[in-house]
């Protein structure tokens, strides 16, 4: 577990230190502030297409932040070489793959900490209220979605020949995922047979991300979800992040590191 | 030869900059011509702007509906979807919410689930058909309908939609008749914003003669459109007509009220009410 925690602790580090969430949360607190200060009819109470716009702004940045952390780690240690020194500590293979994931996570975890305290301060400072249970839930719900895109990646990053390849294809099926992956069953009974079946074993197979995006809930103040729907989507997401990180695994455990 | 110092360099350089500035920009501003003007969003977007524009203008339902509202997939190929934006839909005078239900049994876009992903799913999206309708809390489809009137101000809906839920809604008569003027600015011919203009004079300022004028002139411009063939809403003629009647009748201009009256037989469902309120209002004028 040390071992682990430790590789962890790298990843975290390399979060502050490289640009990308500064310039991110730098964008997406002008461009909200941007919109905070348009003038709505002399009105000053109207909140929701803020919160809307920031909490999309806040998907796409921990998306980017989070791909981008995790598709570098394995193929940067490959190129440096720095793997060697790693596997002798000794450290297995597995543990590597483990603590790179814990690492990306946390590291996305804190990420989204700080983007969801400004989207609380923003919409507070109209509505006058904290909101404190659906913004955790939100919170939590974008934290469980990170680890299946997290594990994909490290998963693209052992399969893959550039990390700027595992970028892209991950980016595509994750949005593509969002997009169309819960309406896809609508999809197939609309179509002829064999593209039915192989729509409806697509639709089966992929993990359902729009089930983590509580967006309604924050912006149209209807209420919250209950604690055990949120508690099975977090096992949900457990169990593919495991099936990712395991596949990984298989394909990292007898990968040739020398280049 | 001596090379000159840096500074002259410099301050050669500064002066070229600016001569140059000073020259050109007289040129420029001609070749902006028409554009000067434009928005950013314009200049960025050109016409396809417009095609933003509708989604805002759905985004504004979507937030009536408090986020139950079917994606775009969901409206290709579900049948339960709403067929006409709803916030228009209010406008149409006495609509409650039951006489929606009926017409639109519960938005059932989402019916029954077809399997555990779509069952399991559907906890964490809006699951309640609601409306925005209590006092004061229309005020969040507000941005969208701005927002798509930037992207196409010729769009005339959007300006009457907005104008009805400032009025009706926020209390807000005057960024009301801001908003319907600017949207005349971009559409001079529109009977529809007049209409609603008319309405702002009508029952919320209650000057019903500056009302008449609007009403008048909306009713001028609906009866060019026809004239045009461009095939102007029926109802909305039937709407205008009423309202100058009942206009004229309280002002005591019987003859009138029934000039308008006997126009809006052509147009009415209710012919019957229509033609008896012509003979009551006929007894009424003076031999």
């Amino acid at each position: 577990m040390n071992v682990i925690l430790a590789i962890a602790n790298v990843v975290i580090k390399e979060l502050y230190r490289r640009k990308d969430f500064y310039v991110l949360l730098v964008l997406t607190a002008v461009i909200t502030i941007l919109m905070a200060s348009a003038n709505i009819f002399n009105d000053d109470k109207v909140v929701g297409y803020l919160k809307e716009t920031c909490l999309r702004l806040i998907w796409l940045s921990a998306l980017v932040i989070a791909v981008g952390t995790a598709a570098r780690q394995i193929p940067a240690e490959i190129e440096q070489r720095t793997i060697f020194p790693l596997l002798a500590k000794p450290v297995t293979r597995w543990q590597v793959i483990l603590g790179k994931f814990v690492g990306c996570w946390l590291a996305s975890g804190i990420a989204i900490v700080v983007f969801y305290a400004f989207l609380m301060v923003v919409s507070a400072s109209h509505e006058h209220e904290w909101r404190l249970l659906n913004n955790f839930q939100c919170l939590w719900m974008e934290w469980m979605f990170l680890a299946i895109v997290i594990s994909m990646v490290l998963l693209g990053s052992v399969v893959f020949a550039a990390p700027s390849s595992t970028l892209t294809i991950t980016l595509v099926v994750v949005l593509g995922i969002l997009l169309l992956g819960e309406n896809l069953n609508l999809v197939a009974v609309h179509q002829a047979e064999p593209v039915r079946s192989l729509l409806y074993v697509v639709y089966f197979s992929i993990p359902q991300f729009s089930w983590f995006y509580l967006g309604d809930f924050v912006v149209h103040k209807i209420g919250s979800v209950e604690w055990l729907y949120i508690f099975l989507a977090s096992l949900y997401s457990m169990a593919y992040s495991a099936f990712f990180l395991l596949t990984t695994w298989v394909c990292f455990r007898r990968k040739g590191l020398n280049k | 030869m001596k090379a000159p110092r840096p500074i002259f360099t410099l301050a050669f350089l500064l002066v070229l900059c600016f001569s140059l500035a000073a020259s050109l920009h007289p040129v420029f501003a001609i070749m902006a011509g028409d554009h000067a003007g434009d928005s950013m969003i314009k200049t960025v977007l050109g016409d396809g702007r417009k095609m933003f524009a509708n989604h805002f203008y759905t985004q504004a339902d979507v937030y009536f509906h408090s986020g139950f509202y079917p994606n775009f997939i969901e409206q290709s190929y579900a049948t339960g979807g709403p067929k006409k934006i709803h916030i228009a839909e209010r406008q149409e005078e006495g609509k409650t919410d039951d006489d929606d239900e009926k017409e639109e049994p519960g938005m059932n876009f989402m019916g029954k689930s077809a399997d555990w992903i779509e069952s399991f799913g559907r906890h964490f999206r809006s699951h309640v058909h609601t409306h925005l309708d209590k006092p004061g809390a229309a005020r969040e489809i507000l941005p969208w309908l701005q927002l798509a009137a930037e992207l196409d101000p010729q769009k005339v809906e959007t300006y009457t939609v907005a104008s009805f839920w400032l009025r009706k809604n926020m209390h807000k008569p005057d960024e009301a008749e801001t908003f319907l003027r600017q949207g005349l600015k971009a559409n001079p011919t529109s009977f529809e914003i007049l209409y609603e203009l008319g309405l702002v004079y009508y029952e919320d300022r209650k000057e019903p003669e500056r009302a008449l004028n609007l009403l008048d002139l909306a009713l001028v411009r609906w009866r060019q459109a026809e004239a045009a063939h461009r095939k102007p809403d029926p109802h909305q003629c039937d709407a205008i007509l009423a309202h100058l009647s009942t206009i004229e009748e309280s002002n005591g201009h019987w003859s009138n009220a029934v000039s308008y009256l006997e126009q809006e037989m052509e147009f009415t469902p209710s012919k019957e009410s229509v033609g008896k309120r012509i003979e009551e209002l006929r007894m009424k004028i003076p031999h």
